[in-house]
Parts: C-alpha cells; sequence; structure tokens
C-alpha cells in the first residue's frame, strides 16, 4: 500500500460546470464519457478503493494504469497513475490524481489536482500542465453543450521524455 | 524566494474576435463577470474601468497593451476599500486561435510576496473564467457563489 501522506500537489485546476454532482461524476468514470473529451481515452475503473483504474487508447492499449485511492461518488475520486503508454514514463513512482466535486451556487466546482511523493521537475510536470486544460475544458463543454472541444493529443512536450530519461538514471526519490 | 504568479489555461469553442469583445465590453462582461461591467476595449493609455452590480466603480487601471484580438494586457488595483491595499498588479489576456476555437491564457503577476490579493484573484479566475466559457459556449454565463460573495461585499460598501 502506498504512503500518501508524502505526496504534494503539485499542479491544481478548478473549473465550475453548469451540471449536477452525478453528472460530473459519471463523465470522470464512465469509458461513453471520457472517450469524448479524453483525447478517445476509455476509462475503466473498478467502483472500490483497491480497484484497478486505467485509461485505454482508442485501439484498446493500457496507457495509464493505478489503483483507486478514493471513491466516493459523487463527491471525491482519487487514483494512482503511471503511465505505461510511453516508453519509460511506467518506471516513474506513480503520481495521484483526485477530482473533487463540490456544488458551488446552480453550478458545480471541480478541482483536480496532481500530486508527487517526490521533488518532480517543472519538465515533467509541463505534461500534465498543457493537458489538464485541455480536458477539463472540455469535459465541460461535453456535460453543458454535448459537443467537446475539438484538440488532438500531441504527445509529451518538448524536453518532458529527456527529463524522464534523467530521472530515470538519477532516482532521485531513492534518496 | 519567488513573486507569485496565476496562470489559467482555458479552451473555448468560439473565435477569437468574440473572446476578445466579452472580455472588453461592458454588455457583454455584465452577463458572465457575475454582473460586473467591465470597460477595456481602449488603446494603451487609455482606462479599464469596472462597475460592480450595485452600481459602484471598482476598477479604473490603465490599459498597458491591447492588440485585438491577440492580447490585452491591463493594470490591476481594485477600488475596494475593505479588500487589502496593495499596489496594481498586473492581467495579462492571450487569444490564441485554435481552428474555429481560442486557447485563452490569462495570466495575473507582478504580485509582492505574500499578496493577499494574489490568493483572491486565484480564487476569481477559476470562476469568472468558467462563466466566460459557458457563456459564449451557451449564451448563459454561470451563477457562482463568488459572484454573491462579492455582491453581498459591494452591498456594504
Amino acid at each position: 500500500m502506498t504512503e500518501f501522506s508524502q505526496f504534494r500537489p503539485r499542479t491544481v485546476y478548478v473549473i465550475y460546470i453548469a451540471a449536477t454532482p452525478e453528472k460530473v461524476w459519471q463523465a470522470l468514470t464512465d469509458p461513453a464519457f471520457t472517450r469524448q473529451y479524453f483525447f478517445g481515452f476509455a476509462v475503466e475503473v473498478e467502483p472500490q478503493v483497491g480497484g484497478v483504474f486505467r485509461l485505454k487508447t482508442p485501439d484498446g492499449k493500457v496507457h495509464v494504469e493505478g489503483e483507486v485511492v478514493d471513491w466516493q461518488p459523487p463527491r471525491r475520486f482519487a487514483s494512482t497513475w503511471r503511465v505505461e503508454g510511453l516508453p519509460g514514463y511506467g518506471d516513474l513512482p506513480e503520481c495521484l490524481v483526485s477530482y473533487d466535486i463540490e456544488v458551488s451556487g446552480e453550478a458545480v466546482k471541480l478541482t483536480m489536482i496532481e500530486s508527487h511523493s517526490w521533488d518532480v521537475p517543472d519538465a515533467i510536470l509541463e505534461g500534465g500542465r498543457i493537458g489538464w486544460p485541455k480536458i477539463l475544458s472540455s469535459i465541460k463543454s461535453v456535460l453543458e453543450t454535448g459537443r467537446a472541444v475539438a484538440m488532438k493529443m500531441e504527445g509529451p512536450p518538448p524536453g518532458m521524455t529527456e527529463a524522464v530519461r534523467q530521472a530515470l538514471i538519477e532516482k532521485p526519490w531513492m534518496r | 524566494m519567488t513573486k507569485p504568479v496565476f496562470v489559467y489555461v482555458t479552451y473555448i469553442a468560439a473565435p477569437p474576435e468574440r473572446v476578445w469583445e466579452a472580455l472588453t465590453k461592458p454588455e457583454l462582461s455584465e452577463k458572465f463577470w457575475f454582473g460586473y461591467r467591465v470597460t477595456a476595449d481602449g488603446n494603451p493609455g487609455a482606462r479599464m474601468t469596472a462597475i460592480d452590480p450595485a452600481g459602484k466603480q471598482v476598477h479604473d487601471d490603465p490599459i498597458i497593451e491591447s492588440d485585438p484580438p491577440r492580447k490585452l494586457v491591463y493594470g490591476w488595483k481594485s477600488l475596494y476599500k475593505d479588500l487589502p491595499d496593495e499596489r496594481p498588479s498586473r492581467v495579462t489576456f492571450l487569444l490564441e486561435p485554435l481552428k474555429d476555437q481560442t486557447r485563452l491564457t490569462v495570466t495575473h503577476d507582478d504580485f509582492d510576496e505574500g499578496s493577499r490579493m494574489f490568493e483572491m484573484i486565484s480564487k476569481g479566475w477559476p470562476a469568472v473564467l468558467s462563466s466566460l466559457k459557458s457563456f459564449l459556449e451557451t449564451g448563459r454565463g454561470l451563477a457562482a457563489t463568488w459572484g454573491e460573495e462579492e455582491r453581498r461585499r459591494a452591498g456594504q460598501a
């Protein structure tokens, strides 16, 4: 069992959505929804703490794999993430991604927090910092208009893969 | 020690021209900016002004850069008397076209270390920009609790 007390939030994104908490929960956990806004990826989640969490590419390959850490529909969903779909990335320590869903007036406040157990360099955090605004903007559009914001996955930003390679050599989390 | 910088990126299914209008014209801003009438369509040297829903002027800041519909920079100092009295900070809007959509990047910086205003705007911008996106995509802004708090304070001012 992973010890989460040493994980620190490194990327936080807040977005308000005109929808019910139940619809936002469904959008996060139902593959029919994630395919629309998450670069075509299908979420696969065993609905309990300790269950398997996966994101699969449109051709069925596992891109992200992890474990459900918190499962409180429709308030909070958290899981660990290991990126298995890119060479080397899966050997990094897993990160933690949590979604908090709160009612805010007639809307819902959705807070995504990406946390890490080690001092991750900015070059590696940049992947999420580019990706999350796309994903979370698109989830809002899907829920409010029925249409995703059109965008394609661009692959890792410049310098990220090199930073991952360097981290795997130096293993700063072992210190 | 580093000075705080707030950055928020959002993708909006509307062209930059419409995003620009919404950010600079008071008759549009009041529909998503929780009732605030924000005027920012002048050239550099002109003023960005904001009137709250109670009719009180809450901003009178310089427009620093204006390149419609790509880039807008203005100063930021709230005139509410019960807010922290800090020197002006700076807001930059970058509008990048993506087909018929816009990637909007809002950077709010030039704060002193430990700024309390920074904490407030960090909570405010996600609500305002979420509401902007809803307004442009659905015709209807959001009614966030953040706006209600602001309105209560405005009523007391």
